[in-house]
């Protein structure tokens, strides 16, 4: 049951005049997740979650709920329903109405109405809010109706696009674990669209990271971190340092990466002599020695420490200039400013990535469509 | 104490030049002759139709006479069909200029505001001699062998509704474009995702959301209706009047100034009524451009 497909996306490319806005994209959405696309503004996050909703169409390409192709359904007649991120209530009806709206069209009873609308009123926390209107209502507030609106139809899957962008931050953080436990009480599949990479790894069963309409990652949040698959992956959730280079030998897993500073060892899989890749260390998992550390020919001075509570950074210069990032518990003894120390890793902390290969798509991709 | 005369001072001249000039604007264009007329409303006429300052009642009841009600009742039935038509060609062309692209939308918009910069008694002329008995209309289809003799399509009042039509479109469709200018696109996808379709969607989330543009357009449309003479005039060859006709009669050809005022009189009042209708279906000022 868990693993049952319940949204198919295949090979589905959305182009509007000359921007490509969406690449080759294949998603699966199994019953039941909470699958989350993460991306900045542009990548085509909500693009893709508009075209299975019904209000775009797709340029080439399938996509398919409970193994149904829904290319010629319109949005009323899929199976899914959305949040939008403007709530989208309707302002001259009240919230029992607004609620309501769904089984009006169906022509549901009455009375089966008003039994469910209860229901669902309940279940998002808003009893005794039948009779105002969406305008008498918080940010937070509306954003449970629209919840409650769509949720009414019993969808097989649920669209939320940024529906939290318009809170406030400590408002935001409480309805995520909200939505994150009514999705999990009700067993509904949720497809979630956001920017913000907390949100994204706080709430999430599986992080699909777009960027520039290709889908880079489909993984754990806790894959997505500890092992990105792409640079930009490594860049673009929490704070990393990045080693750009060359593999100069290969044993096993280890590689030994030439850089421009000397050189240091990482960990990968599939990596060949000689190709360019790119080597992520997290600031909390490097370390410094005053001593040179076999394996690692990295030195540079400290330059600065940040204090940002429990932990210290040290930014640490390298002979080129480069700057890299440690972090360090705030009570721990450190080296004085400008002294000379040898940065280090555990080298199963580290991830090596191919560095090119999204690059070099993506430069296809262009000369393909202009 | 000299301190506060200073501040009198420094507070008064600051208001008087501001407000001041509109204030004299609105007293002597709107305020007096308003009065005026009032006063004329309740005047008697001498023999020689000269206007005598003795109070009568007079006036308001020639008001009642058959004739006028008739008349009434025509340029209300009149009015009420330009304002149908009006909605129905308005708004699907407003909710079309609304929804366009941008560049388009400038365009389209041009279209209609443009003719409504232009006289409209020129427009109206300018319809006559294209349905006039020697017309380009009855040429054309004379050239083409449609016709034999040509068609009388003036002075009915199918062409005075076209004409009313023709001058009052652009009242109908500026308040409803606004209206629907106003609606949030994201209304309707939510209307569509929750399983209506469109005709559904148009009653029960389009529609009523942009009522308010209906109702602003219609008044818009409705009262100038009322008074546009000059379209029954050159369109309808004096056997359609509107009640502006008979208010135009009588302070030109009539010579009864008294009688037109108090014709005059009676159109605002309809039209004050009107606006009171309006506000209590719930239409803002704003929308009319008050």
């Amino acid at each position: 049951m868990k693993d049952e497909i319940i949204v198919k996306v295949n090979q589905v490319n959305k182009i509007y005049g000359m921007n490509h806005v969406v690449k080759d994209l294949n998603l699966s959405v199994k019953q039941g997740e909470f699958l989350t696309l993460l991306g900045s503004s542009g990548c085509g996050k909500t693009t893709t979650l508009r075209m299975i909703a019904g209000f775009e169409e797709a340029t080439s390409g399938s996509i398919l709920v409970e193994g149904e192709p829904v290319e010629n359904k319109e949005p009323f007649e899929r199976n899914v329903n959305t949040v939008f991120q403007s709530y989208a209530l309707f302002p001259h009806m009240t919230i029992f109405d607004n609620i309501a709206y769904g089984l009006k069209v169906k022509k549901f009873k009455k009375s089966e109405i008003k039994e469910k609308v209860s229901q669902m009123l309940s279940l998002v926390q808003l009893e005794g809010f039948e009779k105002r209107y969406p305008r008498q209502l918080s940010g937070g507030q509306k954003q449970r109706v629209a919840i409650a609106r769509a949720l009414i139809n019993n969808p097989k899957v649920l669209l939320l696009d940024e529906p939290l962008g318009a809170l406030d931050l400590k408002l935001r953080k409480q309805m995520q674990l909200e939505l994150k436990e009514l999705q999990s009480r009700l067993g509904i599949t949720f497809l979630y669209v956001t920017h913000d990479q907390e949100e994204a790894l706080t709430m999430s069963d599986r992080i699909g990271i777009m960027h520039d309409g290709i889908l880079e990652q489909l993984a754990t949040p806790r894959e997505i971190y500890e092992k990105p698959a792409t640079r930009f992956i490594a860049t673009f959730i929490g704070e990393t340092n990045i080693f750009d280079g060359r593999i100069e030998t290969v044993e096993g897993d280890f590689a030994k990466v030439l850089l421009e500073n000397g050189s240091v060892i990482g960990k990968g899989e599939g990596f060949v002599k000689d190709e360019l890749i790119s080597v992520s260390i997290r600031p909390e998992k490097l370390k410094y020695s005053m001593e040179p550390v076999e394996g690692f020919e990295l030195n540079g001075y400290v330059k600065s420490y940040i204090y940002v509570g429990s932990v210290i950074k040290a930014i640490i210069v390298l002979p080129n200039g480069y700057e890299i990032k440690l972090e360090r518990l705030a009570s721990e003894l450190l080296p004085e400013i400008g002294s000379r120390v040898f940065p280090y890793w555990e080298v199963a902390d580290s991830v090596l990535i191919h560095s090119f290969d999204q690059t070099f798509y993506r430069a296809v991709e262009d000369i393909q469509y202009g | 104490m000299t301190k506060s005369k200073h501040s009198l001072r420094a507070n008064t001249i600051p208001a008087i030049t501001t407000v001041g000039p509109i204030t004299l604007w609105l007293l002597f264009l709107v305020a007096i002759p308003l009065v005026y007329v009032l006063v004329m409303s309740f005047c008697s006429i001498d023999e020689f139709y000269n206007v005598s300052y003795h109070f009568t009642l007079d006036n308001y009841k020639r008001l009642f006479d058959t004739n006028y009600l008739q008349i009434y009742a025509q340029s209300l039935f009149i009015a009420f069909f330009t304002t149908v038509i009006c909605i129905l060609l308005g708004y699907p062309f407003a909710y079309f200029i609304a929804r366009a692209v941008s560049k388009r939308k400038a365009i389209l918009y041009m279209l209609v505001i443009v003719p409504f910069w232009t006289n409209s008694l020129i427009r109206i002329y300018g319809w006559r001699s294209f349905l006039g008995t020697n017309g380009w209309l009855n040429t054309i289809l004379m050239k083409l062998n449609l016709i034999n003799t040509p068609v009388e399509f003036l002075y009915n009042r199918g062409t005075i509704l076209l004409g009313m039509v023709y001058c009052l479109f652009p009242f109908m469709v500026i308040p409803l474009y606004t209206a629907i200018e106003k609606l949030d696109q994201n209304l309707i996808e939510a209307s569509n995702d929750l399983g209506a379709r469109g005709i559904y969607t148009f009653s029960h989330v389009i529609l009523p959301l942009t009522i308010s543009g209906v109702f602003a357009g219609s008044i818009m449309v409705f009262i100038p209706c009322l008074g546009f003479f000059f379209v029954s005039d050159i369109l309808g060859g004096g056997n359609s009047d509107v009640i502006g006709n008979l208010i135009e009669r009588q302070f030109q050809s009539g010579n009864n100034w008294p009688l037109g005022a108090a014709l005059s009189i009676i159109l605002i009042l309809m039209t004050l009524l009107l606006v009171r209708i309006y506000q209590k279906l719930g239409g803002d000022m704003e929308s009319l451009g008050v």
